[in-house]
């Protein structure tokens, strides 16, 4: 299936719906990842080429060894940070010309920063979506519904499952677990993603309620987005001579890979959580052993992709990591011209592996390996991986 | 409903054993009494009967939520659970209202009897009516399987915190055939009168493996030991010129033994044996598959009673001409066991289980090494001194199994779990070489570690080389070691073997798969043991 996709893709798939996007070389796939062949660019390639848009700064988008990047100028401080490379930067909404389509980045309300590509030529218009939520934060650029012809979207929560709470709830969930474990003078760990859902989560509760404590690799990205200008509350840095009880019932936030390590046990007796869409299943939730998780994700959940995918008022839909096949299928019915790619994203993942080094490499090691994409890709039945790995 | 849901947030909510004792105790004191009540059943195993079908429930939520059925069944298969599934798709509460968990119940058992066409109104009215939690509870009533994370002890624990009243005897309280719709709070659990339920059990006292040497028990000769028979654990009850029979899951099995009726002219009323229901035959027991003809079924033909007639192997006497002896010593009860069991005929449906008589640890090693040969999966040790406990403690009573048969396989066919496991393969179907060819033998789903079966999830997604449903066929390349208890000859199976209690012991990674084993090595242990 995901063959024909690709193929269909490729052709530019000229259809009598969609006369503008008639031509065959808007976007097309590589084993690299999504390519636009007339401005010679590729969208978060994974694997090396010359000339990489980059949406945002998680690991499965930013990879190292590109020629040049370009990014949002949010999304750039960290990139950067991460592999070291020089970044081009633009504006939301400010245009540049590639080889003759004219680029542009939108708000994707992921992370600070993320984008969804925008590309335009003779008359034709796609958005890559990246990594996006609908409903705003408190942290990053809320997300910006942007019209086109041909939407490639994610999907990671692309089944209607996946619905979640308001923001303000969320939050407040998590207000009153700290606030509970602080009653009772107990150590509260929350384990995070280091860039996006810390901050968010630092930025979304009540930060004055008592001491919070960072893990070196959310520290580091917190450093990062203060330095650009990022308004986050004051964070302790937990470091092998911080003495943890002088905190008591403090809020620590970690890597998910973090929690249930030997880096765990300075904080005694804590109670435990996660924060993350997956924590909507039960299933998944138990699996963590974790005492609590609170369903808080940077991604759309089902609600808001569909009402993303209105929003562009595009006829062709492709859809990329997450439940492919079923979101697919599912626009096909709601009367789409839908399409389904396989990427090499991880989308959200909590099976994350365990860190081999200090801080910056766990930073880096978040969202990278294999093992954890798979893991992300929890079930996706028909588009699993035995349809990629035939394809490659 | 909302306090209900409240416990069962809080019991989910937490991993540590005293928080979740905490919250049900709390429970048990304020919430009302048909409530306690029922969730006292509830989590003693007794639920309400399944009153519509999955596949109904299915098409109704879809049908309400504005999704097509194969929607419904992709997102069933990532959530891993139907009343979750069908909470989580359907729209907020349109119409919320509070009832009771006790009223809940009563609205499923309604529908019970009732034509098809009457429950689904019924059921949308709920689901319009109930919200989060509550309505994944409500569907969770409805579709029969429940799991709050909280064991019948610890419930039992909650409840002697609530009341006051002693956790043993608590336990003794709740055994049984009891329902909520029969009795009340005030009779079941306040009520000091256990006898008032002629046919009630004890709880049984349960062992854990001995680990490492037995030479750390102590004395040889304060410790009892005998076989650890392979049948089923089972309590016969003698009160009032009538006689029952429990097994270990509570489950009243009198009607599918008739050949223990005889006990009734045999030993005086008042009589409980603790032993293990065996098939027997020539003063052995048979294969476990021998006796397993007779417990899938109500009624036993005269046939099978002929080819597996069975006997209750006793270990131990819990009453004693109407009293309970239970706190008397170990060596004292055996005693009197053997005493009552001494003047019986030979061909009575009762034996006691033989000493295995050890001077020393070394000894008692050597008589394990012939569990086997001797028709047993190993040995009990009993400390002399001991009383009956309630339920499964460390300290008085052990058991010595004997290591397991095992065989290396290579992983075939691969299938997800469900709840904890939904997401994960776990369930996997194991091959021998019969000469180039693979044979599928057995079905595995346990002994890997969480972090393993993440690995094997992984490496199946990437490996699938066709699929049946939600079977993967996989490339046969990973090899495990099979544990297993026992094995039979089958029908049934292409190999030929039904294996008993198969698990993973190991992933051997470091195993090709041409080196696996054989069928002709299976065949080897059917002649040996089977």
């Amino acid at each position: 299936m995901s063959l024909a996709d690709r193929g269909r893709l490729a052709a530019g798939a000229a259809r009598a719906r969609v006369p503008a996007m008639a031509r065959p070389d808007l976007l097309t796939v590589t084993d690299r990842g999504i390519f636009c062949p007339a401005g010679g660019f590729h969208i978060d390639p994974w694997r090396p080429v010359a000339r990489a848009l980059v949406t945002h700064g998680h690991a499965d988008h930013a990879r190292p060894g590109m020629g040049a990047y370009l990014a949002a100028e949010g999304a750039a401080p960290v990139i950067r940070h991460r592999l070291g490379v020089p970044v081009q930067t633009l504006r939301f909404g400010e245009p540049v010309t590639i080889g003759g389509v004219t680029v542009r980045f939108h708000p994707a309300g992921n992370v600070p920063g993320s984008a969804q590509d925008q590309g335009e030529r003779a008359g034709g218009v796609w958005v890559v979506s990246g990594d996006y939520k609908t409903e705003a934060d408190r942290l990053s650029e809320p997300f910006e519904p942007v019209r086109c012809h041909t939407f490639v979207t994610e999907c990671t929560f692309g089944l209607p499952v996946f619905r979640w709470r308001p923001e303000a709830e969320a939050m407040a969930a998590v207000d009153a677990w700290w606030a509970e474990n602080r009653a009772e003078g107990r150590v509260s760990v929350l384990g995070a993603y280091a860039l996006g859902k810390a901050q968010r989560l630092l930025a979304g509760i009540d930060a004055g309620a008592g001491p919070i404590l960072t893990h070196g690799a959310v520290e580091t990205v917190n450093a990062v987005l203060r330095a650009q200008g990022l308004r986050l509350p004051p964070t302790i840095r937990v470091t092998p001579g911080l003495d943890v009880r002088a905190y008591p019932g403090a809020l620590v936030l970690a890597t998910p890979s973090a929690l249930g390590s030997a880096w765990m046990r300075r904080f005694g007796r804590a109670s435990t959580a996660f924060a993350s869409g997956w924590m909507a299943l039960r299933g998944i939730r138990r699996r963590r052993a974790a005492d609590r998780g609170f369903v808080i994700s940077d991604h759309a959940d089902w609600e808001g992709l569909n009402a993303a995918v209105r929003a562009t008022g595009a006829a062709r839909v492709i859809a990329t990591h997450g439940y492919t096949a079923s979101f697919r299928r599912w626009l096909e019915e709601q009367g789409y011209e839908a399409g389904a790619i396989e990427t090499e994203f991880a989308g959200e993942s909590l099976e994350a592996p365990e860190p081999e080094t200090e801080a910056e490499t766990e930073a880096e090691t978040e969202a990278e390996t294999e093992a954890e994409a798979e893991a992300a890709e929890t079930g996706t039945a028909g588009a699993g991986a035995a349809e990629t790995g035939a394809a490659e | 409903m909302k306090r209900f849901a409240a416990l069962f947030a809080a019991l989910d909510g937490t991993t540590r054993t005293s928080a979740k004792v905490a919250a049900l105790a709390d429970y048990f004191r304020e919430a009302p009494e048909a409530d306690r009540l029922w969730t006292v059943a509830l989590l003693s195993g007794r639920r309400p009967k399944r009153s519509v079908s999955a596949t109904r429930l299915a098409g109704w939520a879809a049908e309400r939520a504005g999704l097509p059925e194969w929607l419904f069944a992709d997102a069933y298969a990532v959530a891993g659970d139907l009343a979750e599934t069908i909470a989580l798709i359907l729209p907020e509460p349109a119409r919320p209202a509070e009832r009771s968990l006790a009223e809940w119940i009563a609205e499923v058992r309604a529908l019970a009897a009732l034509p098809e066409e009457e429950k689904k109104p019924r059921i949308l009215a709920a689901w319009e009516a109930l919200g989060g939690t509550e309505r994944f509870l409500f569907n969770k009533l409805l579709t029969g399987g429940f799991r709050m994370g909280v064991s019948q002890t610890l419930m039992t624990r909650a409840l002697a915190q609530a009341t006051g009243i002693p956790e043993p005897e608590l336990a003794h309280r709740l055994m049984g055939d009891w329902s909520p719709e029969r009795t009340s709070w005030a009779s079941l659990v306040l009520a000091d009168d256990p006898a008032a339920d002629l046919s009630r059990p004890y709880p049984f006292c349960l062992a854990y493996q001995i680990e490492g040497d037995p030479a750390a028990l102590g004395p040889p000769a304060d410790w009892f030991a005998e076989w650890k028979w392979d049948g089923i654990r089972g309590q016969l009850i003698l009160r009032g010129g009538a006689h029952h029979l429990w097994s270990r899951g509570e489950e009243l099995i009198t009607d599918r033994f008739p050949e223990l009726a005889g006990a009734r002219d045999l030993l005086p009323p008042g009589t409980v044996i603790d032993g293990e229901v065996l098939a027997f035959a020539g003063g052995r027991p048979l294969p476990f598959a021998q006796l397993q003809r007779r417990i899938g079924r109500k009624s036993v033909p005269r046939s099978v009673l002929a080819e597996a007639p069975v006997v209750l192997m006793a270990y131990d006497l819990l009453e004693a001409g109407g009293a309970d002896i239970r706190q008397r010593p170990f060596a004292e009860r055996r005693a009197r066991l053997a005493a009552l069991l001494a003047a019986l005929p030979p061909e009575a449906p009762l034996r006691l289980s033989p000493e295995a008589v050890f001077d020393d640890w070394a000894a008692l090693a050597r008589l394990r090494e012939r569990s086997r040969a001797a028709g047993a999966e190993g040995l009990m040790l009993k400390r002399r001194a001991a009383p009956y406990l309630a339920g499964r403690r460390k300290g008085d009573w052990w058991k010595w199994k004997v290591d397991p048969f095992s065989i290396d396989a290579v992983m075939v066919y691969a299938q997800a779990g469900h709840g904890r496991r939904a997401n994960l393969y776990t369930d996997f179907t194991f091959a021998v070489w019969d000469g180039d060819d693979l044979v599928p033998f057995t079905r595995a789903y346990s002994g890997l570690t969480d972090a393993e079966f993440a690995r094997i999830t992984a490496w199946v997604r990437k490996n699938t080389l066709e699929r049946f449903g939600p079977v993967r066929r996989v490339r046969p390349e990973h090899v495990f070691e099979i544990g297993f208890e026992g094995i039979q000859r089958s029908s049934r199976h292409r190999s030929g073997v039904a294996l008993r209690f198969p698990r993973m012991l190991r992933w051997r990674e470091d195993k090709p798969a041409a080196e696996a084993s054989t069928l002709a090595d299976l065949r080897a242990l059917l002649d040996l043991y089977g």
